[in-house]
Parts: C-alpha cells; sequence; structure tokens
C-alpha cells in the first residue's frame, strides 16, 4: 500500500489531486482511498488531503501519519508547516518550487529522496492560472508511479470537460520537466 | 455487470436513493450530510430523478414532510446530521408510532457543544429509542446496500417503520473509494413499487396520527414494539434476497477472524475496518483476537450476538458514544444488560473513544485490545475507559 | 378526540391507532357535557347571516331549507359562543328545564 499525503492552500485543489489520483487508480482495477483532512473549508489556510493506494482491498480509515509521499502543491507552506512529518526514510518530498533541488536541501535541512518541479510556471503557462493541483500530479507520477499518466484522462475529462486538455498539458509538461534526486 | 468505479460515499448514497426511485425528498443542508442531499437536488433538477424535492426551513420540517409525503404513499426519504437529527427527534417517535416506513441517512456527527462538525456516534445514540430500525455501513459499498435495503424493510406489510441508515460523517462520507452501484433493473427487481397498506387517501378517507387515550396508547406502544423486533426477521429475508440478486451477504452481527479468538472486539460503523487491519496484525503476532462488529443496532439482535460471542473469553467494546452518568457509552450498556441473564459470561472491557472526530488508528484497536486482556486476566472492576484523553 | 367503541386487543387496533371511520367524531354526543343553560334563537332578529353554524365549535347548528339554523342538542354543550357572536343579538341562552 503507498499512502500519500498532499500539502496544500484551501482553494488549491489537494482535495481534488488526491480524488483524481484514486479515480484512476480504481478505473485502473487498483484499490484506492482519497479524503481530505475534515473540517470547516477555508480559503487560503493550509490544508492536507489523503490517499492510500494499494492491490489489495483497503481497511484502514485513519488519517496517514506515515506517508511513502508527500507532495506539496505551494512552496509558501514550507515556512509553516513540517511537510516532512512522519515521511518514511526511503519516502519522497514532492514540491512546487522555483528553486532547485540544492536550494530546497539547503533552505530546509531535509536529506530524503526529493522531487522538484517549477508547476506555478508551467501552470501559468498552459492555464494562464496559478493552480498548480494537477500539474503536480505530474510530478506526483513521475516521482511515485501510483497510476499511469494515461489513467488520468478519463478523470480529468469528467472533471474538467473542455479545459481537460489544457490540465493533461501542464500535467504532461510537470511529468517531463520532474527533477528527482535521491 | 456493474464494476467498481471510484466514487465519493455520499454521492454514491444519494445515487442509491435513485435507483430506490423515491416520490419525495425533503431535507435541510447540514455538513456533513450535505454532499447527498446537494447531489439529489442536481438529480431531480436535472430531470434524472423524478422526484419531489422539497427544501425545507429546518429538519423538524423535513422530517415532518417526510412522514406527510409517506403517509399519501409516496415513497420518502430524508438525510442529516448531528443538531439536525436532534432537531428531529419528536418527530423521530411520531413517525414510527405512526407505522410510517421512510428511510433516513444520518451521518453520523457529534452533537454540540463545543462546535463540532466531526464524527463520532452521540446524534444516533440520543435517537436510540425512538422505535426505528437503526443499521451501520462500515464502508461506502455497504452505505449504498443498507440504503436500498432499507426500503425493502421499511415497507414490508410486517415493518411499517422507519428506517435510519447510519454512515460515519467525513471519514466514511466524504471519502473517495471503489464503489459498486447496481443496475436499475436489478433495484427494480428487488425493490418493487411502494405499496401502503394504509394511506390518506381523498376517496377513503382515514385520519393519522390523531388522539390516542390512555385506553389504546400502551396497545399502539405494544404494536410499534413487536414491529419493531419483528423487523429483523424480514431484515434477513431482505438480506437473503439482496445476497440472491447481488451477490452480496450482510448479517445483523457479522464476525472477522472470531474463530478461536479470545478476545473480541465489538465495534460499529467505518471503524470497524480499521479496527479489522488491527486484529490482522495482533493476529500475525499470534494473539488471539477476533472482531464483531453489529449492522443491525434496533432491534438489537440478541442471538445474533451471543452466537457470534460464543468461544470469546474477552469483550473490548468500543463505544463512540457517551452515556453520560452510567456505565459508559450505549452499545457497552446494552451488550452487559444482555449478558446478564447468561450464567457464563465474557469478561466485558468497555471503552468510550473518538469522540468529537478523533483518529481512531491501529495502534489504538490494538490498545483496546490489549487493555482489555490484561483487565480480564484480574477481573478489574470497571464501568468504562475513556480512550486518548490528555490527563496532564 | 375520535371515540373508541370497543377496547381492542393490541394486535387489532389499527394501524398507527389510525381512525378507518371518515367522520365519525359525528358519534361522538358532545351535547352531554352541556349543564344547565343552552342556545335559544329568536326567529323575528335571525338574518340567516350563519354565524352561529360558523362559530360553533361542536356543529351543533345545521341550515335548514328555509334558511334558518336548527340547533342540535346531541352535539351542543352549552358554551355561549352562538350568542356571543350573533350580530343581531338573536340567541339567547337560557335555562335549561330538569
Amino acid at each position: 500500500m503507498t499512502e500519500v499525503r498532499f500539502h496544500g492552500r484551501g482553494g488549491q485543489g489537494a482535495v481534488t489531486s488526491a480524488e483524481l489520483i484514486a479515480l484512476a487508480a480504481i478505473d485502473e482495477g487498483q484499490f484506492a482511498q482519497a479524503f481530505p483532512s475534515f473540517g470547516p473549508e477555508r480559503r487560503g489556510a493550509p490544508v492536507v488531503a489523503f490517499l492510500r493506494v494499494s492491490k489489495d482491498q483497503i481497511r484502514i480509515r485513519s488519517k496517514v501519519y506515515q506517508p511513502d509521499i508527500v507532495v506539496v502543491l505551494d512552496p509558501t507552506l514550507m515556512d509553516i508547516v513540517d511537510v516532512s512529518s512522519g515521511l518514511k526514510p526511503k519516502g519522497i518530498l514532492v514540491i512546487n518550487t522555483a528553486k532547485t533541488w540544492e536550494q530546497i536541501r539547503k533552505d530546509y535541512g531535509f536529506k530524503g529522496r526529493l522531487a522538484v518541479v517549477d508547476a506555478d510556471r508551467i501552470a501559468m503557462e498552459e492555464m494562464k492560472v496559478p493552480i498548480t493541483n494537477t500539474t503536480m500530479l505530474g510530478a506526483l507520477i513521475r516521482a511515485a508511479g501510483i497510476t499511469r499518466l494515461e489513467s488520468m484522462d478519463r478523470p480529468l475529462d469528467a472533471r474538467f470537460g473542455k479545459i481537460a486538455e489544457r490540465n493533461k498539458k501542464a500535467m504532461q509538461r510537470a511529468f517531463d520537466e520532474t527533477i528527482i534526486k535521491e | 455487470m456493474p464494476i467498481q468505479k471510484g466514487m465519493e460515499v455520499s454521492i454514491a448514497v444519494s445515487e442509491a436513493v435513485k435507483l430506490a426511485n423515491v416520490d419525495v425528498i425533503s431535507a435541510y443542508p447540514i455538513t456533513p450530510q450535505t454532499h447527498i442531499v446537494e447531489h439529489l437536488s442536481e438529480l431531480v433538477a436535472d430531470g434524472e430523478l423524478k422526484a419531489a424535492f422539497i427544501p425545507v426551513e429546518s429538519e423538524h420540517s423535513a422530517l415532518s414532510a417526510a412522514v406527510g409525503a409517506a403517509a399519501v404513499g409516496a415513497r420518502a426519504y430524508t438525510a442529516t446530521s448531528s443538531q439536525g437529527l436532534a432537531l428531529m427527534h419528536e418527530i423521530m417517535f411520531v413517525a414510527s408510532s405512526m407505522r410510517i416506513p421512510l428511510v433516513m441517512t444520518v451521518v453520523n456527527r457529534a452533537l454540540s457543544a463545543p462546535i463540532n462538525i466531526w464524527n463520532d456516534l452521540s446524534d444516533i445514540m440520543a435517537q436510540r429509542d425512538c422505535g426505528w430500525v437503526q443499521l451501520f455501513a462500515i464502508n461506502g459499498q455497504e452505505a449504498v446496500d443498507l440504503t436500498l435495503q432499507a426500503f425493502k424493510i421499511a415497507e414490508d406489510p410486517r415493518v411499517l417503520l422507519p428506517v435510519a441508515v447510519n454512515l460515519d460523517g467525513f471519514v466514511l462520507s466524504h471519502v473517495i473509494e471503489p464503489i459498486e452501484l447496481p443496475d436499475q433493473e436489478a433495484v427494480d427487481r428487488f425493490l418493487p413499487v411502494f405499496k401502503p397498506t394504509l394511506r390518506l387517501d381523498p376517496d377513503q378517507p382515514v385520519s393519522m396520527g390523531a388522539f390516542g387515550s390512555p385506553e389504546v396508547f400502551i396497545e399502539v406502544k405494544k404494536q410499534v414494539e413487536e414491529a419493531l423486533i419483528g423487523s429483523q426477521k424480514v431484515a434477513a429475508e431482505v438480506w437473503k434476497d439482496f445476497g440472491d440478486i447481488f451477490g452480496r451477504t450482510y448479517k445483523p452481527v457479522e464476525s472477522y477472524k472470531a474463530k478461536g479468538a479470545e478476545i473480541l472486539l465489538v465495534t460499529m460503523g467505518s471503524i470497524t475496518e480499521t479496527a479489522m487491519t488491527a486484529v490482522d496484525s495482533m493476529r500475525e503476532k499470534g494473539r488471539k483476537v477476533g472482531l464483531i462488529h453489529i449492522r443491525l443496532w434496533r432491534p438489537f439482535p440478541f442471538k445474533e450476538f451471543f452466537q457470534a460471542i460464543r468461544e470469546a473469553k474477552c469483550l473490548a467494546v468500543v463505544d463512540r458514544a457517551l452515556v453520560p452518568g452510567g456505565v459508559g457509552g450505549p452499545v457497552g450498556l446494552e451488550i452487559k444488560s444482555a449478558l446478564f441473564e447468561k450464567k457464563e459470561r465474557p469478561y466485558v472491557a468497555e471503552f468510550v473513544a473518538g469522540l468529537g472526530g478523533r483518529d481512531l488508528t491501529v495502534e489504538v484497536f490494538a490498545e483496546m485490545a490489549a487493555k482489555a486482556e490484561r483487565y480480564a486476566k484480574t477481573q478489574k472492576e470497571m464501568r468504562y475507559e475513556m480512550i486518548g484523553v490528555r490527563e496532564k | 378526540m375520535a371515540k373508541i367503541d370497543a377496547l381492542h386487543p393490541w394486535k387489532e387496533v389499527p394501524l398507527g391507532c389510525a381512525i378507518l371511520e371518515a367522520g365519525n367524531s359525528r358519534q361522538f354526543k358532545t351535547g352531554d357535557w352541556r349543564s344547565k343553560i343552552r342556545p335559544v334563537t329568536d326567529q323575528e332578529k335571525c338574518i340567516k347571516c350563519g354565524m352561529c353554524w360558523i362559530f360553533c365549535p361542536d356543529m351543533a347548528y345545521n341550515q335548514r331549507a328555509d334558511g334558518f339554523y336548527d340547533w342540535n342538542s346531541y352535539y351542543c354543550k352549552g358554551c355561549g359562543i352562538c350568542a356571543r357572536e350573533c350580530p343581531k343579538e338573536a340567541i339567547q341562552m337560557i335555562a335549561e328545564e330538569e
């Protein structure tokens, strides 16, 4: 079982990210579960969402405390939230940032596996909005697999309709441009 | 053949209500029930479900309108949570004693104060004695299946009582997971059109909900009680039919790795699955731990419960509501009372946990099982223990 | 209140205590409640407005073919509302003979 925690701010679509991956994984015949960190919805406040994907039936409904993967949609959260909390020793931190992986290591003293991508720039160029949740799915899939990139098509189409293509393109670019350091 | 699709449990429940082809939905939105009724109102507005959606001004009215709709022979549905359910309280009794078959989803949430929108079972447990059939889902698939079954149980001429289908707020209602939605054709075969036994009809006028003097009141209560107790037999038949058509079996009390278990966790609702994972890991370590979960809470399935625990030396009952000033929680209270008639009975360790959305992890279930085992060894005298309370 | 003719065993009480016979309140003899006084209408003053019929809580008035209202002792409990509401003061409450 792979457990993922998404960090975002209310309104940035962290919950949607977790949902879309879960839908794609279930379409592939895997078992998956996605849920938000429940609470009153507050735009801009730090939020987390959780995802579990497994080959077997998932029988656990508590929050994810020891994720295999942490996805950070908004780099400004790194200064106010310990995003790597509980991350497994072999886990990977996937960050939307304009900084290089060396800078991230230096600024945050993070020693583990790291994947970085400038999702803000990609999202602005491809979709003209600074919303990175679908873009970051490309980075997540590149860094950790979980689902096939093409499995995202159906959930993205269903969710975004005529703007799905732009989301897919941004996701593809993030997949291509993500830099992973062990 | 239907296949499993990923969807939010709340959406799946509203799709089940659509498959049940309801005539009237009356509801007032309250977190965390909202997604269910929002989706239903969309289905009605889009013409996908031919039903009347009555947006009311309070939950008291929501249930009243559903009672009225069912009284004229409509298949009626409502849903609520927490304070909303509390506001329905007086109509809860009216619905059962008037023998109104309707279905309500209760998306379980704590009762204020302090204001809390998260999950526990204190809302439905405060309605324990309202004369409703009460079912608990442990996952999204069960929430869908129980919703369909609920209509069939409620509308059976031998029952004619309202049914509450409980699912945990947020931790179940807001989760995306694989769910199989049955075909409409199969649902229609399982759940025929509602044929009311008695209804308000201008051509054959009757009065429903009239006065009942002391000369008849007890007889009416006896009738409701017998119908509620009898609903278990009907539920068993409904579950048989459901299994034949959809291939999923349901029982009033379910066991998990209970064979050879000396300690049994006793759970209700979606915490059951996390508890199962705890049982798996304890079993791997050679501990004789199993689990039972109670699906049919009202009427309480005494026979099946005794059968399920017959090998156990110790029960670790996990309550998610408190009976303040009493022996612990409502489930523990029920079980201890039920066991009193037995000469040989297991030790009962009663825990109250997870109130107001406190997360219940695999480790917490393992902790409760271990404590129960320890307390049983010394036959520790305990009423109950509240789990996870900070002492300093 | 509906009148309960017989004390049924619980299995025979109508479902949910419903009243299956429409209009059975007619069987309820509220006239028994009347004590000492009853209304009497002066047809010289009566304008057939029907206020007595409207206000009577026990439907003790019925309109005749000629438009006047008959008083029915079976239902009248002697409350005097008709006398109070009559706009022509055509109704008097009088002592009943033993």
